[in-house]
Order: C-alpha cells, then structure tokens, then sequence
C-alpha cells in the first residue's frame, strides 16, 4: 500500500477520485451524525423530563477545565486545518509539524478529561451504589476544593433542587441519569478522540516520508474531517452538559 | 492544483486563522450568555450559537463550502435526518400527559424559574 496519488483504472479523473474519497468520508460522517445522535436524543428527552437534577448536575462540572478544553480543542482543528494548507501547497516539512502540535493539544484534552473524572470520582458522582449528589454540600467546601462562595450556592441549589424534585432520593436518581449521560457522551467522544490520536501517530510517520503534497493528500485531508467532525461533537456536549443553569445568582 | 489538471480549492490560512478566532468568540460568548437568566431561551441561545460555530467548522475547516453539490448534499441529508429523529421525538414527549407512575411526585418545577 504505498499510493501516491496515481490514477485508479475506475475513475477518468484525479478531481473524481478525490471527490470519491471526500464523499465516502462524508456518508461515513453521517452515520456518526445519527451515532452520536441517538446520545443528544437521550439526553434531550431526559433533561426535558428532569430538568431540576439537570441544573443541579450541570453546576457540579467544573465550568474552567470545561472552557479550557473547548479552546484546546478549537485549536488543535486550526492546526489540523493548517496540515491540510500544508499538503495542499506542498510544503512537505510543514505538514507533520503542524500535525504533531494537533496531536499534542488532542492529547492535553484527553488528560484535562482525566483530571475532570477524577474530580468527579472525588466527590461521589460515579453512577451506581456510591453516588451521592449531597456528598460535597455536607461536606466543608476544602474537601471538594471549592470556593467557600460556590460551596454556599452549592448547598441552597440543592435544598431547592430536593424540593422541587419530589425528594432527595428522586434528586439523587435524576442527577444519576443526568452523570450517566455526562460519562457515557464524554466517554464516546473521548473514545473517539483516542482513534483519532492513533490516526494522526500514523498521518504524522507517513508526512515524514514526505508522501503527501497537492498532488496527493486524501489522507490527510479524511483524517481532517474525522478530527473536525471531534469537534463539532464537543462544540454541542459543551453548552449542553456544561451550561445548563449557570445564571443562578 | 498540479501538474496533472487535478484542482482542489485551496484556503487561505489568513481565512483559517479568521475561523479560528470567530470559534474562539463564540466559545466566550456562549459562556457569558449562560450567566445571564434568559429563562427558556438560554437554551435556544446556547444552541444557536453552538450551529452558528457548527457552520463555520464545516463551511471552512471541513472545506464543505468547497465541495462538489453531491458532497453537499450528503452533508445537509445527515443533519435532515438528525432532524427529523430529535424533532418527532421531542414533539411527542413534549406533548404527553404525566405518566400515572410519576403523577404522585409533584412535577418538577421549570429549570429556569421562569
């Protein structure tokens, strides 16, 4: 397997067998439209019925590690973007450097995630026998690492929450919907973040050899949509996991 | 475009870097706007924004803006259909009654306390 952009006896032209591979990558994209659809679906109906627990969780992520991750992970799709530039123009030298700083900032989102679960591990919001969405209002606010002002805001949230949620046990069993969700449509897109991390460790050997240039550069450019698409993923998992009642004075 | 006809539309990393910062904007405004109580439309606020950044990763990064109409279409069809799963979906939940095995909790009041 070494091609190098030479023509393929079933196309007439190089423009159509780009366009080929563009288009494949795309009808591929869709069925991770609607893959990761099915999550934004779940989520929707069951923040439409708990909307209480949803606020009260959504407080609990931390808003600072969540921004931070979304500029990282802009960034490393500008970067991503220029590798492409790169190929396209034929600056061979450029492509695995600016594929190595997309690689790097993919990897810093990946340990940002790491810390964020670890946090959430801390403070009882693992889904299952041990969750417990009083855990840091009972506790002071040092145990949790949270300001003593947020800690206060914290307590009455959820004095309101159990309140308007029919119960503590009801609030508890809503935020776990709420936590499931938040794991397993991070987790996905982590997931997705990881293959793609194995992508660009190849892209960048290959780009070494000097293989891609105008005339030559699908990969680069399909391993860009998959990125992009990343992206576009996190872009909604941002405002809709991390933002849900942030105007509560 | 090369040697061999083969042409590809090329953009400028002025326009990336452009992108870039626009993305970067409404990551800050899309913060700053859920500070504010806009009741229930925080959250059309925070989805319009998030399709507006959405747009602009695709027309550009993606180079969708560039591409063949069949490409074009394949695009604008996968977003038809997500469509059309969350909005027949959430029009029936949306509209049904409390289901008796809730109705003895007090339904949960507005998120927004509008």
């Amino acid at each position: 397997m070494h091609r190098t952009g030479e023509l393929y006896g079933q196309y007439k032209t190089l423009e159509q067998q780009k366009e080929t591979a563009t288009l494949g990558m795309w009808v591929f994209l869709v069925t991770e439209i609607l893959f990761f659809g099915g999550m934004f679906l779940t989520y929707a109906i069951n923040r439409h019925e708990y909307p209480t627990a949803f606020g009260v969780g959504g407080n609990m992520l931390d808003l600072n590690l969540g921004f931070a991750n979304t500029v990282v992970l802009i960034a490393s799709s500008f970067t991503m973007a220029m590798s492409v530039w790169s190929a396209q123009t034929s600056n061979k030298k450029l492509v695995p450097i600016f594929l190595i700083f997309t690689l790097i900032l993919g990897i810093v989102f990946l340990g940002v995630k790491v810390v964020e679960y670890k946090q959430k591990f801390d403070h009882h919001l693992i889904p299952g026998h041990g969750f417990d969405i009083t855990y840091c209002s009972k506790q002071p606010a040092a145990v949790c690492g949270i300001s003593e002002e947020d800690h206060a805001k914290e307590i009455t949230e959820i004095k309101e929450g159990i309140e308007a949620d029919g119960g503590l046990v009801a609030l508890n069993a809503h935020a776990q919907l709420y936590f499931s969700l938040y794991f397993g449509m991070t987790g996905l897109h982590a997931l997705h973040m990881i293959v793609g991390a194995g992508l660009l460790v190849w892209l960048i050997l290959e780009s070494r050899k000097g293989r891609f240039d105008a005339n030559y550069n699908t990969p680069v450019e399909n391993i860009g949509l998959y990125w992009h698409f990343v992206d576009i993923v996190w872009i909604f998992l941002f405002p809709l996991l991390y933002l849900i009642n942030r105007h509560l004075a | 475009m090369s040697e061999n006809g083969h042409q590809e539309h090329v953009v400028s990393p002025k326009l990336y870097a452009t992108i870039l910062a626009a993305l970067l904007f409404g990551t800050w405004l899309t913060v700053q706007a859920a500070k504010i109580d806009l009741g229930r439309w925080n959250i059309v606020l925070a989805l319009l924004i998030a399709t507006i950044k959405m747009s602009l990763v695709i027309l550009f990064f993606m180079h969708g803006k560039y591409s063949s109409r069949r490409t074009q279409l394949v695009i604008v069809s996968g977003f038809f259909w997500l469509a059309i799963m969350l909005g027949l979906t959430m029009t029936d939940y949306s509209t049904r009654k409390p289901e008796p095995s809730r109705s003895a909790n007090p339904p949960a009041i507005a998120i927004h306390r509008a």
